[in-house]
């Protein structure tokens, strides 16, 4: 066997390799020592986000299942530095009482999911897309759970569990349709070739929809999206944090893969029109959900269910600029969402308190907090000049390149709800700095670890957008990874 | 070549202005202007530098069988949208761009030392440093352009400054206002530049102005527009006019000459840099740098003549009835660059070789010079009579000896008297116009004499006429040496730069062209029209009589008209107030309130009800969620099969 192949997969190596250490360290370290495990991990996981980004690897593993190019390992690296900031925004809450027991666990828990997202987006074979799928779902439940005094925490699992073991049983009946269609290989470039060779049929787009069903749970796209508000009210914020920019991203991604690679053939046939069809539900019901929410961390869920409609308008562009600006979108989300669940993780951890209601007059106690707050959902708004602005322009770029004019109005649509969204967004503004009542949150200090993961998050915001250089990176592992046969001829 | 100190150049002031800027509060003034000094003096030997090498050195980069060359010492892509519009920001040299480094940073650095002594112990003195670095980086971008694009930036960016130098005593409502108005009048000029600048991109292959101003380029793009034509002018004379429009606006030209005069509010200094010698002339360099294409539509240069000759004679004739030194300078400004242009617009190939062109640039050049030393002078003055009108001044030589023969230089150069800077380069402008057309040639002789009149009646209200009786209890005196010593060098100057060979230098197709005065034709009646209207002035001004009076009462109505701007500032006020702001912007808000606004209120009306009614969706109950799951994977797949099977 030729082991050489193993390094390719430094990422996931990497990821696996700080996984064993701590694992190895809080099992056996004396019970006094035990502390030290946070510092552990975040100085790990630091070295292997730092290292992906200077030596990303290229080519195939064990008998082509396992494929990485330059822009899998930017995606890759990208969610690294996202994993990253939700560990450091964390550390207060795991050393607290409710955590401080299962400290290891947590990032133990975590490592494992992020190490399956990174099987899930490199796999060429949906053998092992699937054991990618489920190691990322099955510990997350458990992550979800994890306070385990808290009768919403164990709800949230409980609901999460389920349709997670649901979506999947529905996600492989579609592969088994897809399978039965192929002559008898999993691996996704003869999947291709059969798809674009058989032509459609019934099966076909029984499989098709099952799929999208099944990515439609990850990524909580409607009407697959019911259980998000319920698990990210429930959850703990850090791991509410992980589910909606993590998780999401690697799901976006590996969602891209297996639409534009492995059903790229079939692209104006078929999944156009169910991919049309879902973006336009998914950002409309989830904006309309968010206006009604006050509870932060619920209206935050709905929230995330509209973005990923924007995230899909990359997949649905289906070309190099539709690749790249979801990227670049995946990662000024990553930053504009975790400095809002920063902020409110801060003000839960101090005070408990999580309703839009209680923000009231925020900037007389806590100005920092209230600047990255509205930093933070200025971003998630588009406001210009800040990234969330840019990566909205490139996505909308990106979908109107491919120059149909369905996706001219699925475009304004999506304005529109921009629009909405504007709406609820400044919500959470206005109860910050202008409603004049008496503010409910008392003066405090948050931790340190979190007042630095929230400086990274408005450094990231304000520089993204500016920068060019990071977009100019991504386009052009894309256009590489474009000019080497990502996307199957799309009929 | 090497482009370390091209870079230098434009890196020297940004980096004071960001130092200045950010750290300035925390220094002390003495240290802020020494700073400033020595960044920009250091900027000024590194353009003459440049400029030496540019123009003596024979480097075969820059001279090619004694033709000048245009030089790109830097060109880097800044923003690339496509294949043809690139936006580059890069460093050009050639003849205008080096005498324009020369210009800029000497008066500069002179502006530098001198509000060391001027603003001394003002509130804010290292914000005011910090604005004149941000000022000189911006005008030195402007001439060192490599393409349009970066032109328009810069261009915008030294109206952005001097908005913050005219408004510089931030707490003086009027000069507030004055601020507000040199940036909106000169903003909407902007619009008409970049429209141009936009229909001409239509047909242009390039941005860059080596490539679209080389030999043939202009008749080509001439050849894309197809003879297109709009309201009777063709493409191109448009787009040239709309350009030159942004030049009208920058360089105060009638009918948006309206802002020059207020801006005298801002501090003497940034009188003389901004609004004397560098920013007002950008309208000319712009028209100049792209001269080529001028050259292509007579109409658009005849359009250039017709509006500099009117503003000419205009601002001549209210700078003879104004009572503040500094608006009677800022008019003599207007005028002198109107000059400029009709010079710039009469260049044609087949008059005298295109001497305008050459002789506008040398004007503009020596005009900078003596223009900032009366500027300075008047700040001297301003500074020990603690007022700008002349009624508190009078018989002021005997207490301001540099002073008093330094304005008295600035004066002899202006009004063209031999051998003074302004006599060669005023007849170098006459001799092209008289070679155009003799009317016109005519007209500036006249419009010349006047600007020997009222400077001359100026400078006798200032320093005879009659002593003020208030200088027994307040006796004025020179300024300190950072204010006297700039007056005295540019008044040197002033008396030699006319000997400089300029037109081996710097012409409109950059071969030397040799300077020859026509004495006869030209130069002597010129002389004399001046010398007379000298004469007039000391008869009328030199003591106090009653003269002055009589010749007002001779046509009361065109005094007061004068006096009053020709009510210039009235129409405006009028236009605005009454038709725009009456007429249409309240019907505009009637629409806005009513029918936008009604439309948004639709909308978040129908959006909060939707929200209401589908809130039952999320029940809560994961039987009902994996329900919905089934029904949407389903759905999917059913609709699918149907719509498309």
């Amino acid at each position: 066997m030729n082991y050489d192949q193993f390094f390719m997969m430094q990422q996931e190596l990497g990821v696996l390799a700080v996984f064993l250490i701590v694992f190895l360290f809080d099992t056996f370290c004396g019970k006094n020592s035990r502390s030290a495990v946070t510092p552990l991990a975040i100085l790990c996981f630091g070295i292997v986000t730092v290292c992906g980004f200077f030596c990303p690897s290229t080519g195939e593993a064990f008998a082509g299942m396992y494929a990485t190019t330059p822009v899998i390992s930017a995606i890759k690296s990208i969610l690294n530095v996202g994993a990253l900031i939700v560990m450091i925004q964390a550390v207060n809450w795991v050393n607290s009482e409710e955590g401080a027991v299962r400290r290891g666990e947590f990032f133990e828990l975590l490592l494992v999911t992020l190490f399956g997202m990174y099987l899930m987006i490199s796999a060429r074979h949906f053998l092992l897309f699937i054991i990618g799928l489920e190691s990322a779902s099955l510990p997350l439940a458990a992550m979800v759970a994890f306070n385990k005094n808290k009768y919403e925490s164990h709800e949230a699992a409980v609901k999460y569990i389920f349709t997670a073991i649901f979506s999947s049983a529905i996600f492989m009946m579609g592969l088994s349709f897809v399978y039965a269609l192929s002559d008898g290989s999993l691996y996704f470039a003869d999947l291709a070739q059969s798809i674009a060779l058989g032509g459609n049929s019934v099966l076909l787009v029984t499989a098709l929809a099952f799929v999208i069903a099944g990515f439609g749970f990850k990524l909580s796209l409607v009407p697959f999206h019911l259980w998000t508000a319920d698990v990210y009210q429930g959850a703990p914020t850090s791991v509410t944090s992980y589910l909606s920019v993590i998780s999401k991203g690697s799901a976006a991604f590996a969602f891209l893969v297996v639409l534009c690679h492995v059903f790229g053939a079939v692209y104006s046939e078929i999944w156009e029109w169910m991919m049309y069809a879902l973006i336009i539900l998914t950002i409309t019901v989830g904006n309309l959900f968010a206006i009604r929410q006050r509870n932060m961390k619920r209206f935050m869920a709905f929230s995330s269910v509209s973005q990923a409609g924007y995230i899909m308008l990359g997949i649905i562009a289906a070309n190099v600029l539709g690749m790249t600006s979801m990227i670049f979108y995946i990662l000024v989300y990553i930053f504009s969402n975790l400095g809002v669940f920063g902020v409110i993780q801060s003000i839960e951890n101090k005070t408990g308190y999580v309703s839009m209601d209680d923000y009231r007059g925020l900037h007389k106690t806590n100005p920092w907090l209230s600047f990255a707050m509205t930093l933070a959902v200025f971003s998630l708004a588009g406001i210009p000049p800040f990234a969330g602005f840019f990566s909205k322009i490139l996505i909308f770029t990106g979908a109107v390149e491919s120059g149909s004019p369905a996706l001219y109005v699925l475009v304004l649509i999506a304005l529109i709800n921009t629009i909405i969204s504007l709406y609820y967004y400044l919500l959470v503004v206005k109860a910050m700095w202008i409603s004049p009542d008496e503010p409910v949150v008392p003066v405090f200090k948050s931790a340190g670890s979190e007042r630095f993961g929230l400086w990274v998050c408005c450094a990231g915001i304000i520089f993204l957008g500016l920068v060019s250089c990071i977009y100019s990176w991504i386009y052009d592992a894309s256009e590489l990874a474009a000019s080497e046969g990502f996307f199957i001829t799309l009929g | 070549m090497d482009c370390t100190l091209p870079i230098l150049i434009l890196a020297i002031p940004i980096t004071m202005f960001l130092i200045l800027g950010l750290l300035g509060m925390k220094m002390s003034h003495k240290l802020a202007g020494i700073l400033g000094i020595l960044g920009m003096g250091t900027a000024m030997v590194l353009s003459y530098t440049v400029a030496f090498d540019y123009f003596f050195s024979g480097n075969e980069l820059f001279v090619s069988a004694g033709d000048r060359l245009q030089y790109t010492v830097f060109d880097v892509t800044w923003l690339q949208f496509s294949e043809r519009l690139v936006v580059n920001l890069g460093f050009l040299l050639d003849p205008i761009s080096a005498m324009m480094l020369v210009v800029i940073t000497t008066i500069s650095f002179f502006v530098h030392l001198y509000s060391w002594g001027y603003m001394e112990g003002e509130k804010g003195f290292q914000r005011f440093y910090a604005f004149l670095s941000l000022f000189s980086f911006s005008m030195l971008g402007l001439v060192v352009a490599t393409n349009i694009f970066q032109m328009y930036i810069f261009w915008e960016l030294v109206g952005v400054s001097s908005y913050l130098l005219i408004g510089f005593y931030y707490k003086l409502p009027s000069a507030v206002s004055a601020s507000k108005k040199a940036f909106i009048v000169t903003r909407f000029a902007d619009l008409g530049m970049l429209i141009g600048i936009l229909v001409l991109s239509y047909y242009m292959p390039t941005f860059n102005f080596i490539e679209l101003t080389a030999p043939g380029q202009p008749e080509a793009v001439l050849a894309s527009t197809g003879g297109a034509t709009f309201l009777g002018g063709s493409v191109l004379t448009w787009a040239l006019v709309l350009i030159f429009t942004g030049g009208m606006g920058k360089s105060a030209m009638l009918p948006l000459h309206i802002w020059l005069p207020d801006a005298m509010e801002g501090p003497t200094p940034v009188s003389a840099l901004i609004h004397a010698a560098t920013m007002v002339v950008a309208g000319v360099y712009l028209v100049a740098r792209m001269f080529p294409l001028y050259l292509m539509e007579y109409q658009a240069l005849d359009f250039i003549v017709g509006i500099g000759a009117i503003t000419a004679l205009y601002a001549a004739m209210v700078a003879c009835a104004q009572v503040d030194i500094k608006r009677v300078l800022a008019f003599s400004t207007i005028s002198q660059i109107a000059f400029m242009m009709v010079s710039l617009g009469v260049a044609r190939p087949e008059i005298h070789e295109g001497l305008g062109y050459m002789s506008s640039m040398f004007h503009l050049f020596t005009h900078a010079m003596f223009k900032a030393l009366l500027f300075l002078g008047a700040g001297a003055i301003i500074h020990a009579v603690h007022s700008n009108d002349y009624t508190s001044m009078g018989g002021l030589r005997k207490y301001m000896p540099i002073t008093h023969i330094t304005f008295l230089i600035g004066c002899l150069a202006i009004a063209g008297i031999y051998p003074f800077a302004g006599f060669f380069s005023k007849d170098e402008m006459l001799s092209a116009m008289y070679g155009y057309s003799t009317f016109w040639g005519v007209w500036m002789t006249f419009v010349a004499g006047l600007t020997a009149f009222y400077m001359f009646r100026l400078y006798y209200l200032i320093f005879w006429w009659e002593e003020n009786p208030h200088y027994k209890h307040h006796k004025p005196h020179d300024a300190p040496w950072q204010m006297s010593l700039p007056l005295i060098i540019l008044a040197v100057v002033s008396c030699v730069a006319g000997f400089i060979p300029f037109g081996e230098l710097v012409t409109w197709n950059r071969e030397p062209y040799h300077i020859h005065i026509e004495w006869l034709k030209i130069a002597i009646p010129s002389l004399c029209v001046a010398i007379f209207a000298i004469l007039l002035a000391t008869v009328m001004y030199a003591k106090k009589n009653s003269l002055p009076d009589k010749a007002a009462a001779i046509w009361p109505g065109l005094w007061t008209a004068a006096h009053r701007r020709f009510y210039w500032d009235e129409i405006y006020m009028f236009i605005t107030h009454k038709i725009i702001f009456n007429v249409i912007c309240q019907s505009i808000a009637w629409f806005d309130r009513h029918i936008i606004d009604g439309t948004m209120d639709a909308f978040a009306k129908v959006t909060q009800r939707t929200s209401y009614v589908i809130r039952g969706f999320q029940s809560g109950s994961i039987q009902t969620y994996v329900w919905w799951y089934i029904v949407g994977a389903v759905a999917l797949a059913t609709i699918t099969c149907w719509a498309i099977l």
